[in-house]
């Protein structure tokens, strides 16, 4: 069964009375338990892509059904809840809360969670998040007491806690060195293969998209490439993003 | 509940993370709430205190003066008639239900002498035994008057603590004779002191004694020595009075030392120069005047429509203006000290804005992680509350400090106002609702994708 399902979708910014169209008709799909790679050039529209996806933003139109529900017609509130409920957010510049402990960090999501679990097993949760992410004996170390990898192992803790369906990363690598990546990645693996978490990871570097099962390939708002499992790369698409291209 | 308790456990931290800043944000409520903790309580103290000072003058009394007399179109002023008699304040006393006590009032301006001591007191009353209980005035030493002093026309006294310095410096007032007059009177007791009354007058430069004996015994000898606008003495004034001609006592000699010693004169109209009477409680002056005005009108025979002669003076109505004014004070400091406070909302409004332009990117992840909006609003209203409660309650402590350093210095009974703490707590969290709801609202309306994005 699919997780993500995206029909058509189209994203326009308007920038001074200009339209700009950053996604130009995207349809793809994530099945539940896949590990996904969005790969494509900077400014192709990885990000905004990525933010519909994690329900942080509407699509100008289009359709889009997470875990079986529609979510581009949802308002603000109950977005938010599907955030909290079924996604966790790995950033590439770590966006922990700054001079608060790496397990207040870890559980920050489930603040504003339904709210009935005793706070006493919750810190137990996320010791053992962190515990999973190699960070026992850091728990009550504030971030700028973190390296980068270890910053970003607090923020996967911290996607983790409300055991989400997925986990969406936009370039989670992006500042890390090459050995620290490796570990983050290989962190994710494990996440796949163990927990059947869907990780949908945004990246430019294809060293990086290769440790997904899957890319697909963006272009200047368009899926090249990858958009279903199933599917073999459709010969029309790059043609006809390339065709665009041209036309501006 | 869960979710406050964890709100405003993420409020405290984040106003703990700036500390410094937040203690000086919060600088302006501390300020404000001290200053009207101090004011409510201090002009509350100076209520007590005004209150004080009255019911040592006798509160919740009444004084009844004669009217005017008037012939062939000349006042002759207020308490000039000769209308009041000692049976009217007994009748008051008796037939007013609202009327705790009533005592006839002669009044004297008269050297006292005593060995070669003399002096002439600010008050001479000629009363009876209910005066004291009217004035709640205790005797230090000695006795009181008797009901049979005032029926014998005894030629006793009882002295107030200034009239006992002047005439015995050695102290020993009691069971001695002093001169007034020429009259010689015992001294029975003495008054403990009073002090000073609103007017600055020193309440303890007194003589009491039986209104008989000050009227039948002492003013008899000494009209012609005595100043008449001082005195108002009834049997001066008769002459012009229509109503009681047979008061006119120009037709009599004037008796000679001995023989007013020896007889009370019999030609005297009993008339006193006021009535005092005692109520009860203040809410009962309305219809204790009532009351008095009926009874001393059916007294005097006085025809519907015919204006009374006499007038009711109400000391409580004089407490309760100079109350009212002591008020009007505290409320207008009261006042400036909201305005203080309104001053230091706008400071927590100001910072609370840099806060939430600071801790954008924190909004944004909140919201990404899962949080609504309204969990944005309540977090950043929250956090304004506690700052301004924690302003509060230190200005609570603070004004508590400043009346107890008013309370040394003046001595006014000031006590810690519970309807003032609760309301300054109720006022700090309306402050920090009201200006921090516009920072938070803003913090709620941002959207999570630029809020993280921001630098
Ligand atoms: N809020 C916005 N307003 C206008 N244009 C935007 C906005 N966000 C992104 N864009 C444009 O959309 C395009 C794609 O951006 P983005 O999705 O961030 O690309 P990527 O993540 O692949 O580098 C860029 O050309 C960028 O300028
Ligand atoms: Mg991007």
């Amino acid at each position: 069964m699919n997780l993500i399902e995206i029909e058509n979708v189209v994203k326009t910014y308007h920038l001074g009375g200009s339209d700009v169209p950053v996604l130009k008709g995207v349809s793809m799909a994530v099945q539940q338990g896949e590990m996904v790679a969005l790969m494509g050039a900077s400014g192709s529209g990885k990000t905004t892509l990525m933010n519909i996806l994690g329900c942080l933003d509407r699509p100008t139109s289009g359709r889009y059904m997470l875990d079986g529900q529609e979510v581009s017609r949802m308002n603000p509130n109950q977005r938010a809840e599907v955030r909290n409920a079924k996604i966790g957010f790995v950033f590439q510049n770590f966006n922990l809360l700054p001079r608060t402990s790496a397990i207040e960090n870890v559980l920050l999501p489930s603040t504003y969670a339904d709210g009935s679990i005793p706070s006493a097993k919750l810190r137990r949760h996320g010791r053992q998040l962190l515990e999973r992410v190699g960070l026992a004996d850091r728990a009550d170390h504030e971030p700028s007491q973190l390296s980068g990898g270890q910053q970003q192992r607090v923020a996967i803790a911290r996607a983790l806690v409300n055991s989400p369906r997925l986990l969406l990363a936009d370039e989670p690598t992006g500042n890390l060195d090459s050995r620290t990546s490796e570990d983050v990645l290989a962190m994710f693996q494990n996440l796949n293969q163990q927990e059947g978490l869907a990780i949908l990871l945004v990246t430019h570097d294809a060293n990086v998209a290769s440790h997904a099962q899957r890319v697909i390939h963006i272009h200047d708002g368009m899926i090249a490439a990858g958009a279903f499992e199933s599917a073999s790369p459709a010969a029309s698409a790059p043609a006809d993003a390339a065709s665009r291209k041209e036309g501006r | 509940m869960h979710k406050l308790a964890s709100t405003s456990i993420t409020a405290l931290r984040a106003l703990q993370r700036n500390l410094m800043r937040s203690a000086l944000t919060t600088l302006g409520i501390v300020i404000g709430i001290a200053a009207v903790i101090a004011m409510v309580q201090i002009g509350e103290g100076s209520s007590a205190a005004i209150k004080a000072t009255f019911e040592s003058m006798g509160a919740n009394t009444l004084i009844v003066f004669p009217g005017q007399a008037v012939s062939a179109g000349v006042s002759f002023g207020g308490g000039s008639a000769v209308t009041l008699t000692s049976q009217d304040a007994a009748a008051v006393a008796r037939d007013c239900p609202s009327v705790l006590a009533a005592a006839p009032q002669v009044n004297g301006r008269m050297q006292l002498v005593r060995g070669g001591h003399n002096w002439v007191p600010q008050f001479i009353a000629g009363t009876s035994p209910a005066y004291f209980t009217i004035r709640d005035w205790t005797i230090a030493e000695g006795r009181a008057l008797t009901n049979g002093d005032i029926l014998g026309a005894n030629q006793v006294c009882v002295l107030g603590q200034t009239v006992v310095k002047e005439l015995f410096p050695s102290g020993q007032a009691v069971g001695k004779t002093i001169l007034v007059q020429n009259v010689p009177l015992r001294v029975v007791g003495t008054l403990v002191p009073k002090g000073a009354n609103m007017m600055g007058m020193d309440q303890d430069d007194i003589l009491v004694l039986p209104w008989t004996t000050l009227k039948f015994r002492i003013s008899g000898t000494a009209l012609q020595n005595q100043n008449q606008s001082q005195t108002s003495s009834s049997t001066a004034a008769v002459s012009t009075d229509q109503l009681f001609p047979e008061t006119s006592q120009s037709l009599y000699p004037t008796p000679s030392t001995s023989e007013q010693t020896d007889t009370p004169q019999p030609v005297s109209f009993p008339n006193v120069n006021s009535i005092l009477v005692a109520v009860p409680s203040t809410q009962q002056i309305p219809q204790a005047i009532e009351e008095i005005t009926a009874l001393l009108r059916q007294r005097h025979h006085l025809q519907p429509g015919q204006p009374s002669d006499f007038n009711i003076r109400n000391l409580a109505e004089i407490s309760q203006a100079l109350s009212s004014t002591s008020s009007l004070m505290t409320n207008l400091l009261t006042g400036v000290a909201l305005i203080s406070l309104m001053v230091g909302g706008v400071g927590i409004m100001n910072i609370m804005l840099v806060s939430v332009t600071e801790r954008t990117r924190e909004i944004g992840l909140r919201m990404a992680v899962g949080a609504k909006p309204r969990d944005i609003l309540g977090q950043f209203i929250l956090e304004a509350i506690v700052l301004c409660l924690f302003g509060g309650a230190m200005g609570i402590v603070i004004g508590q400090g400043l009346s107890k350093l008013v309370q040394a210095i003046f001595h006014w009974p000031i006590a810690v106002s519970i309807p003032a703490v609760v309301a300054s707590v109720a006022v700090s969290a309306a402050v920090g609702l009201i200006f921090g709801y516009y920072p938070a609202w803003k913090a709620s309306r941002l959207d999570p994708i630029e809020a993280l994005r921001y630098e």
